[in-house]
């Protein structure tokens, strides 16, 4: 039994929860995804408590027909500014399915 | 005006056979593969095949002529060699609509693959395809919810989800089942199911069962912070049996119910879905009994016409086969069949055998789910093949990790998401597969031990249904 570990129990967030948080390039890389797929860009955040909830707080509007990965990544970075404790996710708005193509959340918050 | 009634027997073609028939948008089209009894030509038998499967029988009948026959009839329209196949043949049949009830696979299939199939002339009969047109298919109630919705429910975007089927399948009881369904949940997986075989034995009735789960569903989202499910298997000795299970599901505020269309009965899985939808509840179906009706390249029903029907009875999941794990499902046909269950237009496509074009219009798609001998090292191939759009299942992938339950849920989880962040970035995931893969296990040691564990497992046997293709 030495040989096995205790699993570590942690609060997750969804899709890409289980890897480590994203360097400022990955994230970008994301970005570029969602944007060659079509989809619209959006920003939300929620205190950290609150992050079951289906609504999170929308960061200003979704950025529709924003091709810029650099200008969506420096709206994540506001928000993140604007409520540091915050958890910040990243959306893709896919309107023809009417879902979200990619929804990961950027800042874990604390 | 009819002609005049005469006794005895007519060659079926004289009535049945109609090469210039042009189909009309409204007709529900059949593709058989017939192997004609020797001495019997192919046009008399599709034309048989025809008449025995809408308003023929094997004489004639005065009262056949109190109706307009030639309005009801269905007609054998065009006939092709199947490659490679000499003894084979497809028949495409055109049926007119009003032959079927509105809403009914049940009755479109007591029709198409009734008595037909132990028709004497013909020595095998397979159905291949099914063109639905969209007036019938505005007529069925569909997927109770469909992918997007459940997306919505389940707040789960962007990513094939992940599942596990508990084992061993049957002896547990109801509260040792839990615990396993609680660990698979908490380490990472958003599903777990119920077995087929998981009834109510009397090793574990249905209701003990419903309730430990219930509880480790409602503490795993609250360890985790993520939505989770398991998949309450209501399959029943009777529809009363089924509906008083969905109904208790429903009381302890689970999202998903499971069925089993084949051997439940489409019946049975019409009214589920339709239950289903009124009361908010998902619904996975599993299809025990397939291979039975499905396998043989020469007799009985292909599964994508299986996955029609489901497709209009209605379900939110089906399982699609996995391509690559410990049951049989060949690459091409795969990818047709899980287009047919989640696209909204799917054109024929020779080269995956579809034999028409087939429109869905608004009735929703339902998650391809691929389940069956499958571990992390098929991941990059799984994501490659379902997409996001697909519930991929590890059952003794996740129960079988040296570390139990929950680590390997943690490592099926990695290894998803690894996958799909580079997909995402461009990267040939299926190519890449192990670099992927053993990048994630450096920051995950469950991934990490998961890959040493089931290193050499592959299950590469050939398939037995393959595509009917010139070289084979």
């Amino acid at each position: 039994m030495a040989d096995v570990q205790d699993y570590k129990q942690a609060r997750r967030y969804e899709t890409f929860s289980y890897l480590p948080p994203f360097s400022a390039e990955q994230v970008r890389a994301q970005i570029q995804y969602i944007i060659a797929q079509g989809w619209n860009p959006a920003v939300e955040h929620v205190e950290p408590g609150r992050s079951f909830t289906y609504y999170w707080d929308m960061w200003k509007l979704p950025m529709f027909g924003e091709r810029n990965a650099d200008a969506v990544l420096a709206e994540v970075e506001a928000c993140h500014r604007e409520y540091p404790s915050h958890s910040v996710r990243l959306i893709g708005y896919d309107n023809y399915t009417q879902s979200q193509g990619l929804a990961f959340v950027v800042y874990r918050g604390s | 005006m009819a002609g005049k009634y005469e006794a005895g027997v007519k060659e079926y073609r004289q009535t049945y056979w109609a090469p210039d028939y042009v189909p009309l948008d409204s007709d529900i089209l059949a593709c058989f593969k017939i192997v004609p009894q020797p001495g019997v030509d192919r046009e008399e038998a599709a034309a048989a095949v025809a008449a025995e499967s809408s308003t023929g029988t094997w004489t004639t009948v005065w009262t056949d002529l109190l109706t307009d026959l030639d309005y009801y009839k269905g007609r054998a329209y065009r006939i092709e060699d199947v490659p490679g196949d000499d003894a084979a043949f497809y028949a495409f049949i055109a049926y007119p609509i009003d032959l079927f009830e509105e809403g009914s696979v049940v009755n479109v299939f007591t029709s198409l693959v009734g008595n037909v199939f132990g028709f004497k002339a013909v020595r095998s009969l397979r159905l291949e395809d099914v063109r639905f047109p969209l007036h019938y298919v505005m007529t069925c109630n569909g997927p109770p919810h469909g992918i997007q919705v459940e997306r919505d429910k389940m707040d789960k975007y962007g990513r094939p989800l992940l599942g596990c089927t508990i084992k061993p399948k049957l002896g547990l009881s109801a509260k040792n089942y839990g615990r396993a369904v609680y660990e698979a949940l908490r380490g990472g997986l958003d599903f777990t199911k119920d077995d087929e075989n998981v009834n109510s034995q009397p090793f574990m009735r249905w209701r003990d069962r419903f309730l430990f789960v219930a509880d480790a569903i409602h503490n795993a989202e609250a360890q985790t912070g993520e939505r989770k499910g398991h998949y309450l298997n209501v399959t029943a000795p009777s529809p009363e049996d089924m509906y008083e299970r969905a109904e208790f599901a429903k009381e302890l505020r689970m999202p998903i119910v499971m069925h089993d269309y084949l051997a439940g009965g489409l019946c049975a899985n019409t009214g589920l879905a339709r239950w289903c939808r009124k009361n908010g509840l998902l619904l996975h179906v599993h299809r025990a009994m397939h291979a039975v009706i499905d396998r043989n390249p020469h007799h009985g029903i292909h599964f994508r016409v299986l996955t029609k029907m489901l497709r209009l009875s209605g379900g939110d999941h089906l399982h699609t086969g996995t391509v690559v794990g410990k049951l049989e499902g060949d690459r091409a046909s795969t990818l047709g069949w899980i287009d047919l269950l989640r696209e909204s237009y799917v054109p024929e496509d020779r080269s995956r055998g579809i034999f028409f074009d087939q429109d869905w219009g608004s009735m929703p798609g339902a998650f391809a789910v691929a389940s069956g001998g499958i571990h992390v090292w098929h991941m990059p191939s799984l994501v490659t093949i379902f997409g996001d759009d697909s519930v991929l299942q590890f059952g003794g992938g996740t129960l079988g990790h040296p570390w139990g339950n929950a680590a390997g849920a943690a490592a099926n989880r990695a290894a998803v998401e690894a996958c799909v962040e580079a997909r995402n970035r461009g990267v040939e995931v299926e190519k890449e597969g192990k670099t992927i893969l053993t990048n994630a296990a450096r920051h995950s040691p469950e991934l990490k031990i998961a890959m040493e564990t089931w290193k050499e497992i592959k299950f590469e046997f050939d398939t037995v249904d393959k595509l009917d293709v010139q070289n084979r």
